[in-house]
């Protein structure tokens, strides 16, 4: 009897090759070291609910009023519900026929479309098209549809940043494709070298690849970083030149907690460049309700905006968010709250603006005790909080070798079971060859961040003494 | 030249067809855009969908006590307010704190673990025991926006070229056909007898099976359907053994959609689930792989937009379940409101609990209301010139054979339409009915028939009989030859 297909050696290699470290090694294993009784910090993902913070109100009020409609018509709900609350439920039940338990447009529901269209607008002063923006479950699902629509085989390559988020180089194996790198420079705050982006197309056409398209993250993902307008400019010119549709995933774009370099969307700065490049220029814009103040990671909500993509390609697109019926109905409210917000006046504006804005300023805080923590230790340097780099000394390389490990997953398997923090590795991202980070995040609660910074300091400055 | 044209994307994209929302859908969007620019414009004042089991779309209401305990789910805070006990019921109230003690910090705006909160595997599991009456392991459960995307895994997994071929019940639900084509595998049809109930035999799935193989296809898997769709046949317990048996004996795993398992309409058949089949025979993980999918969409609480469902594993080893692991922490989680009402589907309020009389209620309302459509549709159709259907035993359709006349087909090949679609359109456009073409399902070629939801509100039913029995009347008198 032969081996059965489900069998280790008869899977998809496609699937056995891709990785996604972000749940990988070492989130298993202090998952283990939980399950243990061990006081574990998770910082793998941003995840910021998991780790203390409070859902805004005003959202969950509209959201539990949706759920049960019935609600809105006892006389009793505005002693639990303020007015506007009661009156966004209404608006928003009413945009979906049989509110949130039908499917709605494979694309999303039409109102809400507009709703994010209108946000963009206003973002970005130049109009948007809301039959160009589909509402997904999460932006991962979004990037992952797109992806597939341009991969058909093995020679397609799509350029990604190193280091970059894990669903990139896992979706682009996944789907048989080529992950070319292009590197960020560590030393000018994770920008980008124009002439190191044209060696890394030029070295995979070399190879026979055809490069098809380029993703960007900003603000970067595990960098924390904004790319410069230059840069941006820079990249459209490029991608327009070089024929790639460019990928742009702005999930963190209300996560700037610095004031040198502000976001500014892909799609602002091709308009602002004029005729015929943004007439011309395939972008398509990636966003959710995951990061920013929100942290809504468990909706799974999220958008992508099409731009200068050809009408039968749309058709095509839609025709694939068909098969799945429709993105998740709550997910797409929130979504629609986060485009279309509260304004000065209304009932909860006041509380609104307070939670959101205490939210963003303690993230602030955060990411500057974390970064000038990391710089005090010995060996790290660069921190932009959340992407340190490590300066591992030969020896606990040479440590590493010894048990099968990465230099950095050593590194970090030490830092989890010294001090219960746990990271992600740098090499789970990506990084030069011979340099190595971890990648943790600012999320875990104010009053936690002086011990975990001295915690790891402790750590770090102990680990660097013992192998250099 | 630009670089995501038709010409240059991926071709399994271009491969692949929905036909739930495809051509029939858009044209009747455009109608219902003109009755509301231009009433009167089209001899119907209405567009009546029937093509898509979207049950809530059309007025069926959500079961109250799953929504009251999603409400205090998603609003934690006011739990604690003493105005929520005038407001929900009570043990809506306990079941919210429950699961809330289930997350970690409460925190239901967290990605969860990937394969989906543990307590609520733990629900889940104890409710498939209880309707099963064999255990099932918290750990075999992956939590899924709906059971499509676990479909998609499956597939994913299973098909490495289009040398894999996974065998599919002809007619089919698209999705089927859908995702084989997306991850690029191939398709290999069996065809149920339309004169026997749609009737699965062993003897087609050998058959096919072995075409197959002398064409140099790998079969790997099996789908069945249960109950069907857009068929709506249950299979009988003797059927499902012979299916268990002919999966063991190929080493194929077994794919067992079962989201319809609460809509089964009539007294002389009973879902039974083919993990509950597998261990009565006997057989265990060593003996065959089965995966079995379960969704919130369907059933008496037909929550489609919330995209909750899961597929249960059983059969792998542990190196394939960290690959289905690792597929699924790219996504992180699903959703954690649909993870919840999961777990709410699989373990609802018991004989003594405050909810109890009038989620019971409610259940039997929409199930009894289902029953008595499905048979006012299925007379309807039955009475029809040329037109066979057999009866709706589970599931939310009728799938009528129509005997199209040659001229008729004769019409439909001149506007380069399937004979089906040439019919539905030409019903859209005469009563606003939307139904989808049964080549949209794929069927015996030669053969032509479409399916038609159960879905519409019941007042409209009559209505619905008399413009289909009216369009069918004068579509045969001007075919007829």
């Amino acid at each position: 009897m032969s081996t059965k297909p489900l069998d280790y050696e008869n899977l998809n290699e496609n699937v056995k090759k891709c990785q996604y470290a972000v749940r990988g090694e070492l989130y298993l294993r202090a998952s283990e070291l939980q399950k243990e009784g061990k006081k574990i910090i998770f910082t793998n993902v941003g995840n910021p609910h998991a780790l203390g913070q409070k859902p805004l109100t005003f959202p969950r009020q509209v959201i539990a009023l949706c759920q049960a409609p019935f609600l809105l018509d006892d006389p009793n709900v505005g002693l639990l519900f303020p007015a506007d609350a009661i009156a966004k439920a209404k608006h928003y039940l009413s945009l979906n026929s049989g509110g949130l338990g039908a499917y709605s447009d494979s694309r999303g529901i039409p109102g809400v479309r507009i709703e994010v269209a209108d946000f963009i607008e206003r973002r970005d002063g130049y109009p948007s098209d809301p039959e160009h923006i589909f509402l997904t479950d999460g932006a991962s699902k979004g990037i992952m549809q797109i992806l597939h629509t341009i991969i058909r085989g093995p020679t397609d390559g799509v350029l990604v940043p190193v280091p970059q988020y894990p669903l990139y180089s896992a979706t682009i194996s996944l789907y048989g494709g080529s992950l070319v790198p292009y590197y960020l420079e560590e030393t000018a705050d994770w920008g980008l070298d124009i002439n190191d982006l044209r060696q890394s197309i030029g070295q995979a056409r070399q190879n026979g690849t055809t490069v098809r398209a380029m993703v960007i993250i900003n603000p970067g993902n595990p960098t924390g970083q904004c790319l410069t307008e230059q840069n941006l400019r820079q990249i459209i010119q490029f991608c327009y030149e070089e024929n790639l549709v460019l990928l742009a995933d702005e999930v963190y774009q209300k996560n700037i907690y610095q004031d040198k370099h502000p976001f500014m969307s892909a799609r602002k700065v091709l308009f602002d460049m004029g005729q015929p490049i943004s007439k011309e220029l395939q972008l398509v814009s990636f966003h959710t309700v995951s990061k920013g103040y929100w942290g809504e990671c468990g909706q799974r909500g999220g958008y992508f905006e099409m731009t200068n993509i050809p009408p039968k390609s749309v058709e095509e697109i839609y025709k694939v968010a068909s098969i799945s019926l429709s993105p998740n109905v709550p997910a797409q409210i929130f979504m629609g709250l986060l485009a279309n917000p509260l304004k000065l006046g209304d009932i909860s504006y006041e509380q609104f603006s307070r939670e959101s804005k205490g939210i963003l300023e303690s993230l602030r805080r955060r990411a500057h005790i974390m970064t000038d923590g990391f710089n005090s230790c010995k060996n790290v340097v660069w921190a932009m909080y959340s992407f340190p780099q490590i300066q591992l000394p030969p020896r606990a390389i040479d440590a590493a070798k010894k048990v099968e490990k990465a230099a950095d997953v050593f590194y970090c398997l030490k830092l989890l079971e010294a001090t219960g923090i746990s990271t992600v590795p740098g090499s789970g991202f990506g990084q030069k060859e011979g340099v190595f980070h971890l990648r943790t995040t600012i999320l875990p609660a104010e009053e936690d961040m002086p011990s975990i910074m001295s915690s790891f300091k402790k750590f770090n400055d102990e680990f660097m003494d013992r192998y250099e | 030249m630009d670089s995501i044209t038709i010409d240059t994307i991926n071709p399994k994209v271009l491969k692949c067809e929905y036909a739930v929302r495809g051509e029939i859908v858009t044209i009747a969007q455009k109608l219902q855009q003109d009755l509301k620019d231009n009433p009167g414009s089209h001899p119907f004042d209405e567009i009546l969908y029937c093509n898509i089991g979207n049950p809530q779309s059309l007025a069926q209401q959500p079961i109250t006590f799953f929504r009251e305990v999603l409400a205090l789910c998603d609003h934690p805070s006011i739990l604690d307010k003493s105005e929520t006990q005038g407001l929900f019921s009570v043990d809506a109230i306990e079941r919210a704190f429950q699961i809330l003690d289930q997350i970690p910090g409460r925190a239901t705006g967290a990605y969860s673990h990937s394969q989906g909160i543990k307590g609520l595997r733990d629900a889940i599991a104890s409710g498939i025991e209880a309707r099963d009456g064999f255990p099932a392991d918290p750990n075999d459960l992956f939590l899924t926006d709906g059971a499509s995307p676990a479909v998609h895994m499956m597939m994913q997994l299973l098909i490495r070229s289009e040398n894999d071929g996974i065998l599919c019940p002809i007619p089919q639900y698209p999705l089927y056909s859908a995702s084989i084509a997306l991850h690029g595998g191939t398709l290999v049809p069996y065809y149920l007898d339309e004169q026997t109930g749609w009737g699965l035999e062993i003897s087609e799935l050998e058959h096919q099976l072995n075409t197959a193989k002398s064409n140099g296809i790998d079969v790997r898997a099996l789908v069945v359907i249960n109950p069907g769709n857009p068929t709506g046949q249950v299979l009988g317990e003797a059927n499902q053994r012979e299916i268990v048996e002919f999966c063991k004996k190929e080493g194929l795993v077994l794919l067992a959609d079962e989201v319809y398992q609460e809509n089964v309409y009539v007294p002389d058949k009973k879902f039974h689930s083919f993990k509950k089949i597998t261990r009565s025979m006997g057989y265990g993980e060593k003996d065959i792989s089965l995966v079995s999918f379960q969704s919130v969409s369907k059933g008496f609480y037909g929550e489609c937009g919330k995209r909750g469902g899961y597929m249960e594993i059983t059969g792998f080893s542990p190196e394939v379940r960290e690959q289905i692991y690792k597929l699924a922490s790219v996504n992180l989680c699903s959703n954690i409101s649909g993870q919840i009402l999961a777990s709410l589907v699989m373990s609802p309020p018991k004989v003594g609990d405050e909810s109890y009389e009038s989620f019971s209620a409610e259940k039997e309302a929409v199930l009894s209301s289902l029953a008595r459509r499905a048979q006012a549709l299925q007379d309807a159709l039955n009475s029809l010139e040329g037109v066979t259907c057999n009866r709706a035993e589970g599931a939310m359709y009728l799938f009528p054979r129509i005997n199209l006349p040659d001229k008729a087909i004769k019409a439909a090949e001149e506007a380069k339409t399937a004979p089906d679609a040439f019919y539905a359109k030409l019903l859209l456009n005469a009563t606003g009915i939307v139904v989808v073409p049964g080549s949209g399902f794929r069927q015996v070629p030669g053969t032509w028939h479409f399916r038609c939801t159960i879905l519409p509100q019941e007042e409209k039913i009559p209505a619905i009989v008399s413009r289909l029995t009216e369009f069918h009347k004068k579509f045969m008198d001007e075919f007829r030859g």
